[in-house]
């Protein structure tokens, strides 16, 4: 069994409008730091599988198929064996 | 002469759709469920407003994967005329039959108000019966319609008058202030490249009538009807 923790993040210039927002909530929280927020997807995914090259693929395949969308979002993941 | 009006789980804007074609249009329409692998007889369908399957993961993207949308893709390869309405828009471009996608409006509201928009290529299916430049008044109503690609997709788009419709103030001006949800280059409508697929985020089904505001949304469904009134006599001769 393998552990796939797979991130999704809106691409570099894409707006954010849910990241502007909770940057402004956390500027008026006092918190006037900060430069930049974004907010993305953290999806975990259970499956078998027999090596971690074939997970690997099947997770990317289902990255691009669906989990992610390639005109606003960009994906990256990590697997580890159970 | 036939429409078929698509119904997922989470459909809401189907009656409406049906209503218009039907009803006010008097045009014979069907459901087409989501479930079925294929259908016949059809000369145009519609991908109707909603929320399919919750707006999960991002909207209209389970939609996609819907058995339906098969045919769909299929229909639209050969020709076929696909109109997408507000979450239908949404599934078109989760399914590549259109370029770019919708993302949260600017504002994060969900919009729902009067909205006008003006008409910028009537060489289409879609919009024979309008004239270039005429602001149509088109509700609109949804969270997700600030529409975004790339520049390079813009340009192309830009190149190919596949930006049919833009958000603009009762003058036809398209200025920031016009534009309800932030959409790049107030863009409130588009085709694919061949002309014969449209997503829009405007409800013309709303605003079908005079009672409704002005009638302005029959004049979409009545250029699909004109289109194909003159395709089939082509084929006939």
């Amino acid at each position: 069994m393998w552990s796939v923790r797979i991130d999704i993040k809106l691409k570099k210039g894409v707006l954010d409008a849910q990241g502007k927002a909770t940057h402004n909530a956390l500027y008026s929280l006092g918190f006037s730091d900060i430069r930049d927020v974004r907010i993305g997807k953290l999806i975990e995914i259970q499956l078998e599988g027999n090596s971690r090259e074939e997970v690997s693929k099947t997770v990317q395949d289902m990255c691009q198929k669906l989990l992610a969308n390639p005109v606003i979002e960009d994906y990256s993941y990590k697997i580890e064996e159970q | 002469m036939k429409f078929g009006i698509v119904q997922f789980p989470g459909s809401n804007c189907d009656f409406d759709c049906y209503y218009a074609i039907q009803n006010v249009i008097k045009i014979p329409s069907a459901w087409i469920w989501h479930k079925q692998n294929e259908f016949s007889d059809f000369d145009c369908i519609v991908l109707p407003g909603g929320f399919t399957y919750g707006d999960y993961l991002r909207v209209g993207a389970i939609a996609r994967y819907s058995p339906v949308m098969k045919a769909i893709i299929n229909f639209a390869r050969k020709g076929g005329l696909v109109i997408g309405i507000c979450n239908g828009f949404q599934v078109l471009t989760e399914a590549r039959l259109l370029p770019g996608t919708l993302i949260r409006n600017e504002c994060l509201h969900f919009i729902c108000k009067k909205q006008l928009i003006r008409v910028e290529n009537k060489h289409t299916p879609f919009t024979g019966m309008c004239q270039k430049g005429q602001v149509l008044q088109m509700p609109i109503a949804h969270g997700e319609g600030c529409y975004y690609a790339d520049k390079e997709i813009i340009n192309e788009m830009e190149k190919n008058n596949q930006i049919i419709f833009r958000y603009s103030d009762v003058n036809g001006q398209t200025s920031k202030e016009a534009n309800p949800n932030g959409s790049i280059s107030n863009i409130a409508g588009i085709c694919n490249k061949k002309g014969n697929v449209l997503g829009l985020m405007p409800h013309p089904e709303r605003n079908i009538e005079d009672c409704l505001g002005s009638g302005d949304g029959k004049l979409i469904f009545e250029s699909i009807v004109m289109y194909l009134k003159k395709e089939k006599i082509l084929q006939n001769n």
